[in-house]
């Protein structure tokens, strides 16, 4: 048992720790927010020079082989520093579907041209119908000769707006809310009959509404089979919910050491409030939270290439319960401790509050991973 | 009788002075030839090179680190040491109190001792360092007067390490020393407290002139508090309790598929989402035990680590939450009570499953765990100082 990085590794926090730090001070971050795309082309190329774009993929297809910690270690610097940039969308939720089932010529075509920076993506499956139920897919894809024509929408594409390329669940089979009968399309976010209307979402960061009329795209851009392809979109969710408990931790871990700075320097009643012991314990209960739910991080980590898909499942449900329990209480007394400048736009608690806040709603909330878990007749532990 | 040193003495004899001859730093040997005293830090390194030879207590029993050497090489040893010169060490430790600490040891081991707590006081209970059980020197022993409470089994004990008061002029942590009390000394009351479960685990322990041999004084006195601040520390880390927790959840889930008319409670949607909440709670725990335990190799001996009050704090409440989760299995049958300690009652038809007898009890009993081992309030005050710097 060592929960301890490696030196390898160790050099990685180091240097993305700093990088993300210096990259993302409150003022900088404000002006990348306040641009068209929302995130910085800049820093994307700074992450692609340090290799931080091929961390989850292997080295045969170019990538760097560093596992679910490397992503784990950028994720948590993102979510303490709130960088703005599609790392999720493009190398977790992508990557996942890229590495994971694409074949040998979707990964040589595409994953080279992610590690270096050139090409983003986006994975396009959330449906305004479906809730978290990755499986109630509307949007259809019919058979016409060698290729497929996708029709449809797509609700909630995280970073859509500006991706390059999108994978997209579609239906070729069976009804709506069938397990079976979806497959993953790779379509080219610019090609006919993709329409796309980016928006801004609550935490400072940008997603899109899409509509595929008509789009056509060939036999080769299905990523697995035109059936299973839930699979693929399963593992992508889980490989997601690995690197957002990352980032979820980072935000939090961010909020806890803020509070307890304010509660060093801010005075009231001619003293410092740290030294009142109702917000002491309060400030402890924090520390409680925060290790427990770094606890999950690290067993959603260890278990994001688990093999056994119920294992794996159970470990991921069970991160997400933990760590959105964890995001409520540090996040809400984050703002409260912080008092009146916690709710303001100009401090950045409010905004990590925020963000961890919508990390809990992506992927099944608190509830809906404890109703899985319920559903199972086998103990988490 | 031959009073020569055989051939192996005196082979003895000559590897002991060699390596006195050796080993003694020539700045200590001129202070000890010239009459002036060594300082602490001649001392403790001396003390030092003749750990690294082994020879430090050579005449402690080889499993604590002695040499085996019968009498007479002890006194060639003694005597080379002397005659160097070279300092002898300090008799307090190797000669003094650790004969004391390790002649309990193997009787720890077996049992053969029962050993019971003397910390907490009616009117020292998270205030530890305010206890008022006093220890008086006079001439090779102690006597405490005083009062000790939560004396947990001490019905049972053969033994007690007590803290008391040495120095009452002192700063109120720096004036305690610790001491091994025998029960069987003229003086000690032991008077049962019962708790609300019916249960009788803790007592109350009198002390009236109890004259206690000054050698059972453990290490220093007046350091007192800094041992048994490590040993709560060592209290707080088995404190979570989670495999005690892992078996009980075992149990609620086994005790819940049981149809008690109405259907099972397993199958009832709100508890089931109340036990996988707590599953889930020590799942993360487990974890951050094991973070934890395979941190403590980096640490500092004998530091524990701030963080076994987050395991405290986290793991008491969840053996609570799943007592109140074995109360709720047993629902109406929680009612009926059985005395555990009355076996003539016990043996009588239950009203009610078997299995339900304990489990009220054991949740009254459970509330103590938030309360003892420093309460979860204590612990939050740890945490905001020690981690948080508040």
């Amino acid at each position: 048992m060592d929960f301890d990085l490696n030196e390898e590794q160790q050099l990685l926090k180091d240097s993305v720790d700093r990088l993300f730090a210096q990259r993302n001070d409150f003022e900088a971050r404000r002006k990348v927010q306040a641009s068209d795309t929302g995130w910085s082309r800049a820093n994307w190329e700074t992450y692609a020079e340090m290799g931080l774009l091929g961390l989850p993929f292997a080295e045969a297809d170019g990538g760097f082989d560093a596992g679910p910690a490397g992503v784990m270690i950028v994720m948590e610097a993102i979510g303490r520093s709130l960088a703005l940039e599609p790392y999720l969308s493009t190398v977790v939720l992508a990557g996942s579907v890229l590495r994971r089932f694409g074949n040998a010529a979707h990964r040589a075509e595409f994953v080279p041209r992610i590690v270096a920076g050139e090409l983003t993506a986006a994975l396009a499956f959330a449906e305004p119908q479906a809730r978290y139920d990755l499986h109630d897919v509307a949007t259809t894809a019919r058979k016409d000769g060698a290729s497929y024509v996708l029709d449809g929408g797509k609700g909630l594409v995280l970073h859509g707006g500006t991706a390059d390329r999108l994978f997209v669940t579609a239906r070729t089979a069976g009804g709506r809310r069938d397990a079976m009968g979806i497959g993953v399309f790779l379509v080219d976010a610019n090609a006919e009959g993709v329409s796309r209307r980016p928006y801004p979402t609550q935490d400072g960061s940008r997603a899109a509404e899409i509509t595929l009329s008509g789009v056509r795209v060939t036999a080769e851009d299905l990523i697995g089979t035109a059936d299973e392809g839930l699979a693929v979109v399963s593992r992508a969710a889980e490989d997601g919910i690995a690197a957002l408990c990352a980032e979820a931790v980072g935000a939090l871990a961010e909020m806890q050491a803020m509070t307890v700075e304010y509660l060093k320097t801010r005075k009231q009643f001619g003293t410092t409030i740290g030294s009142f012991q109702a917000l002491q314990h309060r400030a402890s209960d924090m520390v409680v939270e925060l290790e427990q739910a770094r606890s999950m991080m690290l067993y959603a980590t260890m278990n994001a290439d688990e093999p056994d898909a119920a294992t794996r499942a159970t470990a991921m449900s069970a991160a997400k319960v933990q760590i959105g329990k964890a995001i409520r209480f540090i996040g809400q007394q984050a703002v409260q401790l912080h008092g009146g400048i916690g709710m303001t736009m100009e401090y950045k608690v409010g905004h990590l509050f925020k963000r961890a806040t919508m990390i809990d709603v992506m992927f099944g909330d608190t509830d809906h991973h404890l109703a899985r878990l319920a559903a199972s007749d086998a103990a988490v532990v | 009788m031959d009073l020569r040193l055989t051939p192996e003495e005196l082979a003895f004899r000559a590897e002991v002075r060699a390596f006195f001859d050796a080993s003694v730093p020539d700045d200590i040997r001129t202070k000890l030839i010239e009459g002036r005293h060594p300082d602490k830090a001649d001392m403790v390194r001396w003390q030092k090179i003749l750990h690294a030879k082994g020879w430090s207590v050579p005449h402690w029993p080889v499993e604590w680190g002695g040499t085996g050497w019968d009498t007479v090489k002890q006194y060639i040893f003694r005597d080379a040491m002397q005659s160097t010169p070279a300092p002898e060490p300090l008799p307090f430790g190797v000669s003094m109190v650790g004969p004391v600490i390790y002649t309990f040891l193997p009787r720890i081991a077996s049992m053969d001792d029962w050993w019971c707590q003397g910390f907490s006081e009616p009117g020292a209970g998270s205030d530890l360092a305010g206890l008022k059980t006093t220890a008086r020197r006079e001439g090779d022993f102690y006597i405490i007067n005083g009062q000790k409470t939560w004396t947990t089994l001490a019905q049972y004990a053969d033994w007690i390490f007590v803290l008391a008061r040495t120095n009452a002029e002192a700063k109120k942590q720096e004036g305690i020393s610790f001491l091994l009390v025998d029960m069987k000394t003229p003086g000690i009351t032991v008077r049962p407290i019962q708790t609300i479960d019916g249960g009788h685990e803790v007592n109350e322990t009198f002390f009236d002139d109890v004259k206690v041999p000054a050698d059972q004084l453990v290490g220093v006195e007046n350091r007192g508090w800094d041992y048994a601040k490590f040993l709560l520390g060592n209290e707080r880390t088995g404190i979570a309790r989670i495999g005690i927790t892992k078996a009980r959840l075992r149990r609620v889930r086994e005790l819940a598929a049981h149809d008690q008319g109405g259907g099972r409670l397993i199958d009832n949607p709100l508890f089931r989402q109340k036990l996988v909440q707590v599953e889930v709670e020590l799942k993360a725990l487990e974890m951050t035990q094991l973070r934890v335990v395979a941190g403590e190799a980096r640490r500092e001996k004998g530091k524990p680590d701030p963080a076994s009050s987050v395991l405290k704090i986290r793991g008491s409440e969840l053996q609570q939450a799943t007592s109140e989760l074995l109360l709720e299995v047993a629902g109406p049958y929680a009612l009926p009570f059985r005395d555990e300690h009355d076996p003539q009652g016990w043996n009588e038809p239950a009203v009610g499953p078997d299995w339900a007898a304990m489990l009220a009890p054991n949740y009254f009993n459970l509330r103590k765990v938030s309360i003892y081992g420093g309460s979860n309030e204590i612990q939050r005050s740890i945490i905001s100082k020690a981690i948080l710097g508040l």
